[in-house]
Order: C-alpha cells, then structure tokens, then sequence
C-alpha cells in the first residue's frame, strides 16, 4: 500500500516537473501571439528591436528612455548582426531591423516574396575608429596607408615610420556590418571594381571587446571598431582620405562636417509604412529628444547639434 | 490497485523505449538534415574553389583546407598535451593518491569538466594569451598554441575522470600478483594496471579527443580565427581557424539556402564524419580489447 502510493506520487513528481518544463513553453508561445494580436487595441504595445550589434547599445538606450516616457509600451532589444535583424524583419518575428548598412537587393527581394516592403529610416551616424596600442608611436595613416596594411602589403610598422615589429591586424568577423563597411570604404578605398581583400592571416575576432581587449595589450596590433565602443585603453589613429587631406580624429563635429572619411549611416527598418506606437517610437527617435541619446554613446546624431 | 501499477508500468517501459530509440532517431533525423542541406554544396561550387586555400565566404571563396587544417593542428596539440596530462592525474588518482586524497581530487576534476568553455576563453583571451605572447615573444597570443592548451584544460577531465574508472575497475589481484614478483610500485602500474585498463583509457583517450575537436566557443575566442595554412614551426605558434568556429561565426548572418549556407553545412557534414570515424575507431578498438581480455579470463 505505502509503496504503491509512493511510487504514484513519485509518477506525480514526474508528471508535475514535465508539466512544470512544457507549460511555460507553450505558455510564452501564447503569450507572445496573444500581445501580437491584441496590441493595437490593448493598453501596452510591444516593439521587438532585432539587429547590428553595433547598435546594440544605442537600441537599448533608446528602449530604456522610452519605456520611462511612454510605461505602457515595452520594447526588446536583441543583437546578432544587421543581416539578423533583416532577416527577422522579412521572417515577420521582428518590428524594428537595426541594421549598420543599406538593405541588400537580394534582401528586398526575399522581403517582397513574403509581401513585406521594408521603410529605411536613418536614425543615428557612426563613425569607424581605426586604433593602435597606446605604446605604438603612429599617429596618424591616410586610408591608403590602411588599405595597404590590412592587404598585407605593409607587414611590418618599420616601413610606415614605426617601430621594427610585425603588424598584427585585427578585423571584426565578416558576419559583421562594420567588417563590410570598412572592406568597401577603407581597403577598396570606395572604389566599386576594386577587388582587394583582407589579408589571409587577419584574425577575424568575434567581438568588439576581443578586439579592445587584444589592441590594448599587444603593441604589434592595429584594430578597427565604431566610435562608440572604443576605450581610452586604446589609441585613436587620426585618418586622411589621400596625401592632399588633412589627417583628422574621428569625433562628432569631424563626422558631421565630413571631414572624417571612415564614418557611415545606421538604419532602422520596418514592413512598409510605421502606424499607431511604432510610427510614434521611430519619430521619437528621430527627435532632438532621441538623438542626443545617440550623441551620450559616442555615435553621431543626424541633426546638427 | 495491482491493475493500477500494470497500467503505469505499461507506460514507462513504453517511454523508456521510445526514448531509446529516439537516439537512434535522432541521430539520423540529423544527419538527413545535414545532407538535404549541405550536399547541394557540390553542385553549387567548384571542386577546386571548394580545396582551394582561402577562406572568404562573403566574395565567394569557399576553401575548406585552412578549415580543416586549423581544426585537426589545433586538436593535435590539445591532445599532445592533454593526454599524458590527463592520464597522470588517472594514475595518481587511482594508484598512488592516498583515499582522502582521492576522495577530494575526483570530484574536483569532474567539477572541471563542467566549468563553462565561454568561460575558459575569457580566461584564454584576458590571462593566456597575453601571457603566453611574451613568454614565446609570438607577434600574438591568439594562436593554435593558446588554442590547444584552452582544449588541453577541456578535455584533461575527460580523460582523467574515465581513464581513473577504467583503472579503478582492474582487479586488485593484478596489481597484488605483480608486486607479489618483487616489482616495484611503477613498474605495476605501467606494466600491469595501465595495460589491463588499455580499453577503458582509449575510450577516454578518443572521447577527449572528440570534445577537443568538437569544441567551438573557446578556441573560437582565442586562435585568432585566421583562416591560414601555415607551414614549418609556425604550425603551432599562428593563428588558425576551426571549422567549428568557422559555422558559430558565420550562421547567424548567412541568408537561409544561399550557397554560403550550404557550404557551412558541408562543414558540418565534415565535422560529423570526423567525429563518427573517432567514435568508431574508439569502440572498435574497445570491442577487441574486450573480446582478449574476456579470453583471459575464461
């Protein structure tokens, strides 16, 4: 008797845990489709935010100010890359795609075969540090002068004025909107037809901090990262467009007057034409009110300052 | 009531059994997936596109030798370093260490193998890899070297904690008839505890070895990720990339169906045939230890 009944209750135990793992499952699936269906006549609305890592940080802090102005809406935020957000945004699981460069044509393509046509909307600038050890003499390089580093054709820091060590660079990994950004502007110097690549042995490091990490600690390092996730650990290089230009630091008032070469525009996507909260989240943003959140993380606000 | 207990019993030997054979299934139902996604690979690009030495996937080169390369150089090192490591701690475990020792030691090691590998490689990228840059002088820590002492640290539990069941398990008679002829203590344990273990220390050996070559977060945080093929010394001492951390780094981002994506699943397809030909060499070698040492003993 006394066994049967324990034996039972252990069956219990069991089919309560199962319960206890399967529910909350099925229960978040329903949960989330039920906010989605009743969002535009419910009290809170929820906004999902899924893209560049690199605007990672300024989503969340956009998110943060305007749950406090605006409590019955909430807003996630979630990173992966830009062709993340793109892809969820054509997978209709996101709202809001944050992406650090322009919707590709084989993704409006697969946006339009899911009847979905993205808005391009651009939300802040950024601007693309080149950095070295703080122990590295070099100050300043023309994009050349990088463009050739990163090739390989320069290997060691001697043949650009600098100590006689090896020249070890450092990329973000290709799945990364800046890694793109920063092949087509700073190693094809822009130009369409080039064909230059990376050289083989660039370690392709998985994350800004990785690459902050190991520039700061190792002088035969040079690294690139957005403006705004560079430290004072690191040394800023100041950059020239070509030998006629002037060398220029990467700051707010040299990426707003274009005087700073290696700086480009982040986008926020939506299918079709923003409504209701999510019309009213992505003015906000483009406010005076939004951007000088974009300013306080280092990036660069649209509006004039 | 006893009806009541037939009833549930029927239900758990049918869970059971539908979850041993889910396995089965499981393993297969991967396997299909990984070839309906991958093998249109070799339709989509060129053999020698595909052997070629340069991995650049978003211009459309897709070697997979550096890949390769990279994965097996820094799995070898791991073990290089990892297997006699990890069999001394089995011996002292097990032989020499006194039982309180034991007692202590044991869980220890099984608790390292459950520490997190996202964790050793912040270790590897923030202690090791600056530490080892200027003890070697290497123009960067973040090489195959660095790479293969993180997975040495993984797979070391492994290998002790099976390699110290497989020499618990030798019967006490052995060890009491070798030292009965006069040897001295090591003499038994590398002549007789440690050859009649030989089984169990392989299996430890090889499955070591697969968590090596398996593993993706830390050697993707500390071997630089280059996709090189070096040559001469500098094999160990450069950067390389893994085929693992080469599908981690990049699936996120790839268009689902692109040739891109299959050519990672291609890798994956690799990776699993990989560690199938490991796991089967392993009980192979297993099987026919067993099958001599059940003769001996009949």
């Amino acid at each position: 008797m006394f066994v049967t009944i324990i034996t039972t209750m252990r069956n219990f135990k069991v089919i309560i845990s199962i319960c206890l793992i399967i529910f909350p499952l099925l229960g978040c699936g329903f949960e989330s489709s039920d906010n989605r269906s009743q969002s535009t006549e419910s009290e809170t609305y929820s906004i999902d935010n899924v893209g560049s890592d690199t605007m990672v940080n300024l989503a969340l802090a956009w998110a943060e100010e305007y749950q406090n102005l605006q409590p019955n809406i909430r807003i996630s935020v979630t990173g992966g890359g830009s062709g993340t957000g793109i892809t969820s945004l054509i997978n209709k699981s996101t709202d809001i795609a944050n992406a650090s460069r322009v919707i590709k044509s084989e993704e409006i393509e697969a946006a339009k075969a899911q009847g979905i046509d993205p808005i391009q909307f651009n939300v802040a600038r950024d601007a693309i540090a080149v950095i070295v050890n703080p122990n590295n003499p070099i100050d300043q390089l023309t994009l050349e002068q990088i463009s050739d580093i990163y090739s390989g054709k320069i290997n060691n820091w001697k043949e650009i004025g600098g100590e006689d060590r090896p020249i070890v660079r450092l990329s973000r990994e290709t799945n990364s909107g800046t890694h793109v950004y920063f092949l087509e502007t700073v190693l094809r110097l822009g130009q369409v037809d080039n064909k230059t690549l990376f050289s083989p042995d660039t370690l392709l490091l998985p994350s800004s901090e990785g690459i902050i990490a190991e520039v700061s600690d190792n002088p035969n390092t040079i690294g690139y990262d957005g403006l705004g996730y560079v430290t004072p650990e690191v040394k800023l290089i100041a950059v020239a467009k070509d030998n006629k230009s002037t060398f220029e630091y990467p700051s707010i008032e040299t990426v707003n007057n274009n005087t700073y070469p290696i700086a480009r525009d982040l986008y926020m996507y939506t299918a079709g034409q923003p409504v209701g909260a999510l019309k009213d989240y992505i003015d906000w943003i483009l406010s005076a009110e939004g951007q000088v959140i974009v300013a306080n993380l280092g990036f660069v606000p649209i509006l004039p300052p | 009531m006893g009806n009541n207990k037939g009833w549930l019993e029927v239900i758990t030997t049918r869970l059971i059994i539908i979850s041993g054979y889910s396995a089965i299934i499981f393993v297969f139902l991967i396997f299909y997936f990984l070839l309906e996604a991958g093998l249109p690979t070799i339709r989509n690009v060129q053999l020698t596109n595909l052997l070629g030495q340069r991995w650049y996937p978003i211009e459309e080169y897709f070697g997979l030798l550096p890949l390769i390369i990279g994965s097996i150089t820094v799995t070898i090192g791991a073990a290089l370093f990892a297997v006699p490591v990890g069999i001394a701690i089995a011996i002292f475990i097990a032989e020499i260490a006194p039982s309180w020792a034991r007692n202590i030691l044991k869980p220890i090691i099984e608790v390292l193998g459950g520490i997190p590998s996202v964790i050793l490689g912040f270790l590897g990228i923030l202690v090791f890899a600056p530490y080892i840059r200027r003890l070697l002088d290497l123009p960067t820590g973040l090489s195959v070297f660095t790479g293969a002492l993180l997975l040495g640290a993984i797979s070391i539990p492994t290998i002790a904690s099976i390699s110290e069941d497989a020499l618990d398990a030798v019967p006490r008679s052995y060890r009491d008839a070798s030292l009965a002829l006069g040897t001295t203590e090591w003499q038994t344990i590398w002549y007789v505890t440690l050859p009649a273990a030989r089984s169990g220390v392989l299996t430890a050996i090889m499955l070591g070895i697969g968590r090596a070559f398996g593993e993706t977060m830390a050697v993707m945080m500390v071997t630089g990720n280059a996709p090189v093929i070096p040559s001469g010394l500098a094999l160990f001492f450069s950067p390389i990339r893994t085929m693992t951390a080469t599908i981690a780094a990049e699936m996120g981002e790839v268009a689902t169906g692109s040739t891109h994506y299959q050519v990672l699943f291609m890798i994956g397809i690799l990776l699993f045939l990989i560690e199938l030909v490991v796991n089967i060499t392993a009980s192979t070698v297993v099987i026919k230890q067993r099958k001599r040492s059940e003769r001996i003993l009949s």
